[in-house]
């Protein structure tokens, strides 16, 4: 292999950690400040992405559609928010697990009721489908680059928002001790109700700027529901910040593995079962990394106990 | 000894035989929810069309989501409680495994409209199992065949599991030129970056592969958007009506190979498309042809042979005396089909993306397994 | 009308076995099946109410343990079908048609497995706990697809039922009786482990270790047997669903199984021996019922589970019972 083709790979591993960002980053702050597992998290994903896919159906434009998988995700996310989710700020986990379980399958079943069963249409719009060359020949397609701005703009504006803000204080302020906060007046509700929304919005944009280069079709949200979990978990529950490193180990994991393993393992035995054994490790190589994260460091890297 | 026979024995034994009414009561299972709900809806939808008004045959339809475990379920539900005498609908190969040997054990036939896994097209062949479809491998090899006279070197890529590598064996075995590389995929993967890096840099001339269902769509869409123009082709099930939808543009030029087109010329297969199009409000894929071959077939057995005889029933099915969709269609000795395989090429007409007939891939192509078969 | 726990506990395992009974008696061998695997699937979730009832551990990672159970008899099984030894390199294994001998082979390997993953995973606890073993049920899974020899995704099929001396495994209410009599044993088992001194300690190390630890018990250990024990049972559970459907695949390991014993557990009422029984002939039941209603069924599904979980806390028997449960 060439050191570009190696390159190329790094870069492509950077990338799919950025989308695996997108979606995580509203996963670990919803926990963080409320303490909630969100299975429903992927269904988010999921909505923004048929939202976006209708838009883009009706009026051919790329932003309207961004935008309006941004007002779906949220609006999906307050209702279920004041439906369900608040109900279950004070249970255990175990209870969240099972009612977002519940609600995932709601979700899936209730789009598939309004879009049908098949895939829906959506592709990159036209001024960014083909590839530009990078430094050193890379050709890389601009979509891909432009997720990664996104990504890096998401981030950087969720740390200026935790950290700059007034919203920001008071949603540090939520975590770390829920009655004060009540108690200097804050409205505790409301700014919980926001947060889920923004988490939501944030998967919804996920699942919009992810479909157009991938398949929009129920049950999209559950896998990369899976990474983005493995992604929190890794970095720390509750930690942008590890939200991010965690979703750039495990893209690079995830896109070298499955590259160089079965290279790697070629030297020792012959080329068809270096391929099957070689990927069938690579397929589990990101839960082997999350396992041993937490064994060495049992709340992420980033976590707090 | 003979296992099959004393297999049968003991399961006829124990669950007993129950004697039927007049009339064929067919227990159909498929996938109707979840995310692969789409090829079971249009199985479900060809084969209610093809026996429509027919009084002979009852339908027991329900769903297995997709799961080994209830396909099990709900066969046992169709065997002990529905007391049917034909099954039918399974998509995937790992639920037919799950189901058919079963079945066919119990002394119930087993039509498959979808799915031909290479275990029981062999040594694992069954008087009452008819596939119906294809097995397997079949797309893929006459693909080999077909790209074998453009040569060069061909990379492949199919997902990392028992129907991947099939079709992959079954493309290699006819492919005359070069194998540049061979990669095998997560199951369920959505992002094809790394591989296509790979294509790029590859000396391959063209593209091979296998993604069914969402992961071509991902593939296909990406592929489109990365700038590699090294011409793409795979079996049908990734250029399927179903999804082409959903990939667009981007897999216009893709060849595909398939037993059956929407614009393939053959007596009846112009109404069948008008049909379907007027029942349910969308254009047949190969999946809803199956499914109305399949019932097809029931039929015309059905109208030949009592079912509770099955040896005439039997004898009336492998006659396969129906006008199939395809054209051509008769069974080889495995009970697997004899047919065409045409080259399709992916086209626009008007704002629609669909497929049409290029060229002949394979003519009476039938499975290499079928000299294991004793039948 | 409110009855005592233990009653309707009474009651409720009762049924189980009458509804065979009476689907015997009017020929509807389906329904039998059905009574099998909701007792099966109640075993599978007994299991893990020792970790996560008593214990406290929420393991999203059952599946392993049900999974290894189901490969060990696929394997076995499928060895003693082609008549050809199971090579484990040290030594060879026959294959075996056996159930006694397929259900000690599941819960050592199944027992082994959680002791190995009970000791990386049991470092973490809370969330971190539900997604180490959620990680170690998806490795599993994804190896046994891509793992060609035993049949990969398409799993094994073994094509006829285990035998077990004595009885004639086939006949659908024989093996129901064999998979009940298994049931009533292992709760027979979990009760006497809860109100064992062990179970007891394990109890106070859920609700609080410090005080565990200053009686000189230590939380990990007392937790690592439990998830063992919890495991070996899951396991057990795993052979006998495999022999249920003469057929085994990795879905069996996927985060989905994992998560439907959870959901047996709490739809019956957490912490309560008979809690998954009833969980899981209830889930069995819904999912019989409502499939037939609409192609959209698992709206009706998710809708029930949400209504459990918001509205009838302490599940099923927590709404029919009066008084607190074992051990709230």
């Amino acid at each position: 292999m060439t050191t570009l083709l190696l390159i190329e790979q790094v870069l492509n591993g950077l990338q799919a950690g950025i989308m695996l960002f997108l979606m995580a980053a509203g996963l670990t702050l919803i926990f963080g400040v409320m303490g909630l597992i969100n299975l429903a998290h992927g269904s988010l994903y999921m909505i923004g992405a048929f939202a976006a896919a209708a838009v883009a159906a009706a009026t051919g434009s790329f932003l309207l559609a961004l935008f309006a998988s941004l007002v779906a995700a949220a609006a999906a996310g307050v209702v279920i928010e004041l439906a369900v989710i608040r109900r279950l700020y004070d249970r255990d986990h175990l209870d969240q697990v099972l009612a977002t379980f519940a609600l995932i399958l709601i979700l899936s079943e209730g789009t598939r009721w309004l879009f049908g069963s098949f895939p829906l249409y959506l592709d990159v719009p036209t001024i960014l489908s083909g590839p530009v060359i990078l430094p050193g020949g890379i050709a890389y397609p601009a979509y891909r680059l432009v997720i990664i701005l996104v990504g890096l703009a998401v981030a950087a504006g969720l740390f200026l928002l935790i950290g700059r803000t007034r919203i920001g204080i008071q949603i540090r302020a939520g975590e770390a001790d829920r009655e004060m906060i009540a108690a200097l007046g804050v409205n505790i509700s409301a700014l919980y109700t926001m947060v889920f929304a923004l988490g939501a919005a944030l998967a919804g944009l996920a699942g919009a700027l992810v479909g157009a280069i991938q398949s929009v079709q129920v049950g999209m949200g559950e896998p990369v529901l899976i990474l983005a979990f493995v992604v929190i978990v890794i970095g720390g529950i509750g930690s942008i910040k590890g939200a991010l490193v965690g979703a750039l180990l495990v893209g690079l994991t995830d896109t070298l593995g499955g590259v160089l393993l079965p290279l790697a393992l070629g030297g020792l035995m012959d080329a068809s079962s270096a391929t099957s054994i070689g990927s069938a490790v690579a397929s589990m190589l990101i839960y082997v990394l999350m396992a041993v994260v937490l064994i060495f460091r049992p709340t992420g890297l980033y976590g707090t106990a | 000894m003979d296992f099959k026979q004393l297999l049968a024995a003991t399961c006829v034994a124990a669950l007993g035989a129950g004697a039927q009414a007049e009339g064929v009561k067919v227990g159909m299972i498929t996938t109707l929810s979840g995310g692969g709900a789409g090829l079971g809806i249009d199985v479900r939808d060809g084969f209610l069309l093809a026996v429509k008004g027919n009084d002979d045959i009852e339908v027991v339809i329900e769903d297995d989501q997709r799961k080994p475990d209830i396909a099990v379920q709900l066969a046992d539900k169709m065997i002990q409680s529905e007391k049917v005498d034909v099954m039918t609908g399974i998509i995937w190969s790992n639920l037919a495994m799950a189901v058919v040997p079963a079945a066919t054990a119990q002394g119930k036939f087993y039509l498959s409209p979808n799915a031909g896994p290479s275990a029981l097209a062999g040594k694992g062949c069954h008087q009452n199992y008819f596939n119906v479809s294809w097995q397997n491998d079949a797309f893929s090899e006459a693909a080999g065949t077909a790209l074998s006279n453009e040569a060069g070197k061909v990379f492949l890529m199919a997902p990392n599991y028992p129907a991947g590598q099939d079709i992959m064996a079954g493309f290699k075995r006819t492919y005359q030129g070069e194998i540049a590389a061979e990669v095998y995929t997560k199951l369920g993967q959505t992002d094809y970056a790394a591989e296509i890096a790979q294509m790029r840099a590859s000396d391959a001339d063209q593209i091979y592969f296998f993604l069914p269902g969402g992961m071509g769509i991902s593939f296909m869409k990406q592929y489109a958007g990365s700038g590699v123009d090294k011409p793409v082709s795979g079996p049908a099930f990734s250029f399927d009506q179903g999804i082409l939808g959903a990939i667009g543009d981007a897999a216009i030029g893709a060849k595909n190979t398939a037993h059956w087109s929407k614009d393939l010329d053959v007596p009846g297969n112009a109404e069948f498309v008008a049909a379907f199009q007027e029942e349910f409000g969308r254009l047949p894929s190969i999946y809803a042809a199956q499914g109305y071959d399949t019932g097809l077939l029931l039929a015309s057995a059905a109208a030949k042979a009592d079912v509770d005889d099955a040896d005439a029933f039997r004898a009336a099915l492998k006659e396969a005396d129906f006008q199939s969709v395809r054209g051509k269609f008769s069974f080889a000795s495995n009970h697997h089909p004899l047919q065409n395989i045409y080259l399709r090429e992916v086209i626009k007409e008007g704002d629609l993306v669909t497929n049409r007939i290029v060229g002949t891939a394979a003519t009476d192509h039938s499975d290499p397994y079928g000299a294991d078969c004793n039948l | 009308m409110m009855l005592p726990e233990r009653t309707l506990n009474i009651i409720l395992f009762l049924a189980l076995p009458l509804v065979a009974v009476i689907a015997l008696a009017l020929d509807e061998p389906f329904i039998i099946t059905l009574a099998t695997r909701a007792a099966i699937l109640a075993l599978a979730a007994v299991g893990l109410n020792l970790a996560l009832g008593l214990g406290g551990l929420v393991s999203l990672g059952h599946a392993v343990f049900f999974g290894l159970g189901g490969y060990a008899m696929g394997i076995l099984a499928s060895h003693a079908q082609s008549f050809t030894p199971l090579d484990l390199g040290l030594f060879t294994l026959d294959g075996t048609k056996s159930m006694p001998i397929i259900w000690l082979v599941a819960v050592t390997v199944s027992a082994f497995a959680a002791l190995l993953i009970g000791l990386l995973a049991l470092r973490t606890a809370g969330v971190y706990f539900i997604m180490i073993t959620l990680a170690f049920g998806q490795m599993f899974y994804y190896f046994t697809i891509s793992w060609p020899a035993y049949g990969g995704e398409d799993g094994l099929s073994i094509y006829v039922r285990n035998s077990f001396p004595g009885l004639n495994t086939l006949d659908p209410i024989q093996f129901f009786a064999l998979v009940f009599g298994v049931l009533a044993a292992v709760l027979w088992l979990m009760g006497r482990i809860e109100r064992s001194s062990f179970g007891l300690a394990l109890g106070s190390a859920r609700q609080n270790a410090v005080r565990v630890e200053t009686v000189g018990l230590s939380p990990f250990r007392l937790r690592l047997v439990a998830f063992v024990i919890s495991g070996a049972v899951t396991g057990l559970a795993g052979a006998l669903f495999a022999d249920l459907n003469r057929f085994v695949s990795p879905t069996m390991f996927s985060w989905q199984m994992s998560g439907e014993f959870i959901v047996f557990i709490v739809l019956g009422g957490i912490g309560r021996l008979y809690g998954p029984v009833v969980g899981a002939c209830l889930f069995v039941l819904l999912e019989h019922m409502l499939s037939g209603v609409s192609d959209f069924w698992l709206i009706y599904l998710g809708a029930v589970l949400l209504l459990v979980v918001l509205f009838a806390r302490g599940g099923v028997i927590g709404a029919l019972a009066n008084g607190r449960g074992v051990h709230d």
